[in-house]
């Protein structure tokens, strides 16, 4: 069978786009192909920092001939309608098809498309998939209209049959397909002609081109750990690096250095951070002291010195770059030593946080005065509590920090500890920032909780109150993820904490957000939004670990049997006496008289749902809500029978108003534990 | 090619070279502006249908990076070399790797990366996508292909080199500290290191910058130089003395500049506080705009045909 292979090669195109940009190729080619009926086999899509290729696997020749039929006007109707139908599908009058309907004789159309060539398909396809190609940013350059992520220099493809390669007849914006593509662009950049898949990887490959990132990802994690080895060193773990670096690189080479002595006593996230962040280096580690003492530089290319003046002019560049770092940290260590880290942190007060929530010194004041209103609630000394508020935003004043902002809190431990701080504190000030992704756990020392519970409130507060909520489209200051880690510090710890309070004037919107957020987080543990929603009229609401709770027993009850018909019974009961309320325009909502009550099952009813009430009162009193789950399932029995042996429309008015009310006390005693009404199915 | 043993034979290898590539090889614009971007020969002539191709140096100035001539690298006071070329040609990135040849770095042992880097300059209401260009891991330039200027979108697209030439000519002359770089050929009877020329002059601007400049004066410049440059093109296209239509973009552009760069002197002072910069950086923009309003609308800035 045939196969297809493209090559988009252009000017360097950015490592963060590279992964997407070979799915959309894939992607794209392949509905393409199919909304033409052109069938193929497996295909693969690979990117280098040069080119975008794909391959096909078992193309077609010719996309299958096709049969058509449409339904025209009957024979008898108006000539223009018949005229308007020719036109449509373009067959002559003669060539119609008369097939008898119910009522007469119809016109059809009867359209037979050929099947066409596969190279004219792709031809088109491909010309559409570049065209419309979905590039987060793209440009255009020199005179053209084309837009690509950068410029786009050839295009190579072709369908090879065993020995044979045709060209795909394509020309965009000046640029013809042809069978040729380029080696590296330093070690082999003249051009190369292939004939086929195989023969394009391997003349690639020959002209110092790994084609699969996968494979100079996995070439790149082997030699890195061999360097480390070499020098008793471990690679630390960087898997986004090593995406990205694959992706900088079409020939990795492997070249390992050592850090000079002087920068030795640097933190080692500084460490690694400059180096990862400015330069791209992997870091090693001594596995027994924790400290970074090696890196390792992906080149990409092989030289005559075998790397040695590639490496000289690297470790220069870092030497440069972590004499910055020092001076840094050490003006950084001479400003806590004199001032203090609250010294450090008063620079705050004249960085505006936002234009209309004041400066970072007015934030650091409010998270001050929430923390200390939480660290009792949370098991913390509000004192330390305060003071850690106080100091875990003041290594945003630092240089490191500005230097590299992702350093942020752990700097501020680095400082707290220097500034003889308690380890507590210190804690806090790298803490407080945590959970960092739904990866990342989130704090539990009490005094971090404390701190962290009151920089997101203030958050979400702070912007609620100028009316910058998150929209559809947009969550510029990452508000859902300030909710969600209020969310996942509550219930993982377990912190029993009423939020309307700390929410203050917003405290009725701001928690309707936290509900929905809430319901998004438990959606990924198997519990229903709807069982969320039967749970919130209950009070307590805005404790979190309260209401989970409520709905985790509401939700297993639910799954039992006597759940399942209760919830039954419970609707049979609630529909009843809307429908008899619609339609005597009353309410039966008066306490009914057991006096009334002529049937065992009636009589038995009001016996259980007395003893009911009391025992799930009790059982909510005591937040045990299993209890009241096994006290309302007390009452499936009495309700079935009730059901069973009792008509409610009883002749006797005042018997059915009693059985109305007795059902009305049904649904108010099972609604002291959930709203009902809220959960969904049948 | 052999090595260049001075700061000054980098610089005169790459105007050879530009020269050799047909680019007309202009001189510094003589206003202080804080990188080559900021000459007309750049931002005006990227706008508009005309061919274009123009190289040269550009003292540049950045008031917040003085450091009294102590740091290795950072000086308040440097050059850029900056290559303009429109419509961009399909080599350019031949061109400029023949450009690093041209100042001695030997491709065939040194590793050069282009690495993704957006550029946009806010003031300018301009930018481009391209890269910054690594040798050895260390960034010698930057490469951009310009799709908007002053709020217009560039048709043909202008493609723009700018080597920081301090930084490059330390890597090319294996120099550790940028005062002991050799500014002319270190065997002249007066050889004369970087430091020679421009530590005492680092050292005066930086006090100045930092501690001295007038602020109250500088504010009254930026109001004065914003609305010099909104009269001048608030004046009617046909000049009353000759009869003639003379849009004067440049003029006006020239004011436009020195907003800039007051806003810059003023922002080394700190009495810009983060939410009045943005106010600035808006106020200079709006400037940049109508200069390149201003620049379509002459001559220079139309087609061959409409002019």
């Amino acid at each position: 069978m045939p196969e297809l292979l493209i090559e988009l090669l252009s000017e360097e195109i950015p490592a963060r786009m590279q992964p997407r940009a070979a799915d959309d190729l894939g992607r794209l080619m392949t509905e393409g192909l199919a909304a033409e009926g052109l069938t193929h086999g497996p295909v693969r899509a690979f990117v280098t920092p040069r080119r975008l290729a794909l391959v096909v696997e078992g193309l077609a020749p010719r996309s299958p001939d096709r049969v058509e039929e449409r339904r025209g006007p009957r024979t008898d109707a108006p000539e223009a309608a018949i005229a308007g139908f020719l036109r449509a599908t373009g067959v002559a009058r003669e060539a119609l098809e008369v097939r008898p309907d119910r009522r007469g004789e119809v016109f059809y159309a009867v359209l037979r498309r050929p099947g066409r060539p596969a190279a004219e398909i792709v031809a088109e396809v491909l010309e559409r998939v570049i065209r419309g190609f979905p590039w987060p940013k793209a440009m255009r350059w020199g005179e053209g209209s084309l837009r690509w992520v950068r410029p786009l220099r050839r295009i190579l493809c072709l369908i090879a049959d065993g020995g044979a390669a045709q060209v795909v007849p394509l020309t965009i914006d000046g640029i013809a397909a042809g069978d040729l593509t380029e080696g590296h662009r330093f070690m082999a950049p003249e051009p190369i002609r292939v004939t086929g898949p195989a023969d394009y990887r391997e003349r690639l490959a020959a002209a110092h081109v790994l084609l699969d990132p996968a494979e100079r990802a996995a070439r790149i994690e082997a030699g890195t750990r061999a360097a480390a080895a070499a020098r008793g060193l471990v690679p630390v773990e960087d898997r986004a690096l090593l995406t990205e670096v694959a992706g900088l690189v079409e020939w990795p080479v492997v070249l390992a250095g050592t850090i000079p002595p002087d920068f030795l006593e640097l933190p080692p996230e500084v460490l690694r951070t400059s180096m990862r962040e400015h330069q791209k280096f992997f870091s090693l580690m001594n596995p027994s002291t924790g400290r970074i003492e090696g890196f390792v530089t992906i080149a990409n290319r092989e030289t005559a010195d075998g790397g040695a003046a590639i490496l000289a002019g690297n470790a220069r560049v870092l030497a440069a770059r972590l004499t910055d770092a020092r001076f840094f940290w050490e003006n950084d260590l001479r400003t806590v030593r004199e001032k203090g880290l609250e010294g450090m942190a008063r620079a705050l007060d004249g960085v505006t946080f936002h234009a209309r929530l004041g400066s970072q010194g007015d934030r650091i004041r409010r998270i001050e005065a929430l923390a200390r209103r939480i660290a009792p609630q949370v098991g913390a000394p509000t004192d330390l509590a305060a003071e850690a508020a106080r100091v875990a935003k003041a290594d945003l004043a630092s240089q490191m920090v500005y230097e590299f902002p992702e350093l942020q809190g752990i700097m501020g431990r680095y400082y707290a500890r220097a500034a003889g701080l308690p380890e507590a504190v210190a804690e806090a000030c790298a803490e407080h920032y945590r959970p960092l992704g739904a990866e990342d756990a989130p704090p539990t020392a009490p005094v971090s909780v404390a701190v962290a519970l009151a920089d997101k409130i203030d958050m979400l507060t702070g912007f609620w109150s100028i009316g910058e909520k998150p929209t559809g489209s947009g969550d510029p200051f990452a508000l859902r993820r300030a909710a969600l880690g209020v969310i996942r510090i509550l219930l993982e710890g377990g912190h029993r904490l009423a939020l309307a309070p700390l929410f203050g004037q917003v405290a009725r919107d701001l928690l309707a957000f936290f509900h929905d957020r809430l319901k998004v987080h438990l959606r990924g543990q198997g519990i229903r939004h709807d069982v969320i929603d039967a749970c919130l009229a209950s009070p307590g609401n805005d404790d979190l670990v309260l209401l989970v709770a409520r709905v985790r027993a509401l939700q297993d009850f639910l799954s039992t049997e006597d759940g399942a018909n209760l919830l039954a019974g419970w609707r049979r009961a609630a529909s009843i006496v809307a429908a008899e309320e619609r339609k005597d325009g009353v309410e039966y909502s008066f306490d009914p008289d057991p006096a009334f009550a002529e049937e065992p099952a009636e009589r038995a009813l009001f016996a259980t749902l007395s003893e009911a009430q009391g025992r799930i009162d009790a059982a909510l009193a005591a937040e045990d809500f299993a209890a009241a789950m096994a006290a309302m399932a007390a009452l499936r029995a009495p309700i079935d029978a009730f059901f069973d042996q009792v008509l409610v429309n009883a002749e006797n008015p005042v018997v059915r108003r009693n059985r109305l009310c007795l059902l009305h006390r049904v649904r108010s005693v099972m609604g002291r534990v959930a709203d009902f009404a809220r959960i969904e199915g049948s | 090619m052999s090595a260049p043993r001075s700061f000054q034979e980098i610089i005169l290898r790459l105007q050879d070279y530009w020269a050799r590539q047909g680019c007309a090889i202009l001189q510094p614009y003589d206003m202080e502006v804080g990188a080559g971007t900021f000459h007309p020969a750049t931002t005006l002539r990227a706008l508009g249908p005309r061919p274009w191709a123009a190289a040269y140096v550009q003292p540049s100035r950045r008031p917040t990076d003085g450091r009294y001539g102590d740091n290795p690298n950072r000086l308040q006071h440097y050059y850029q070399y900056q290559v303009l070329i429109k419509p961009s040609p399909p080599d350019l990135q031949e061109l400029y790797l023949g450009s690093l040849g041209a100042i001695g770095i030997d491709m065939a042992l040194h590793d050069i990366r282009f690495v993704e880097d957006d550029w946009e300059s806010p003031t300018l209401g301009a930018w481009g996508l391209g890269w910054e260009v690594w040798c050895d891991g260390m960034e010698i330039s930057q490469f951009t292909y310009f799709q908007q200027v002053g709020g217009h979108d560039c048709h043909p697209v202008s493609g723009e080199l700018t080597y920081g030439l301090e930084r490059l000519a330390m890597y090319v002359l294996g120099v550790d500290h940028v005062m002991d770089m050799p500014f002319n050929d270190p065997a002249a009877p007066i050889a004369l290191s970087y430091g020679d020329v421009f530590r005492q002059a680092e050292r005066e601007y930086s006090r100045w910058n930092f501690h001295v400049a007038d602020t109250g004066m500088l504010l009254r410049h930026f109001e004065d130089a914003e609305a010099e440059c909104r009269r001048i093109l608030e004046q009617p296209q046909t000049d009353p003395a000759t009869g003639r239509r003379i849009v004067m973009a440049h003029p006006a552009y020239d004011q436009c500049i020195k907003a800039s760069h007051i806003f810059n002197l003023l922002d080394a002072r700190g009495v810009i506080s983060p939410t009045e910069r943005q106010a600035y950086i808006a106020r200079v923009r709006a400037l940049a705009r109508a200069c390149a309003d201003a620049f379509l609308a002459t001559e220079a800035g139309q087609g061959a045909g409409e002019g």
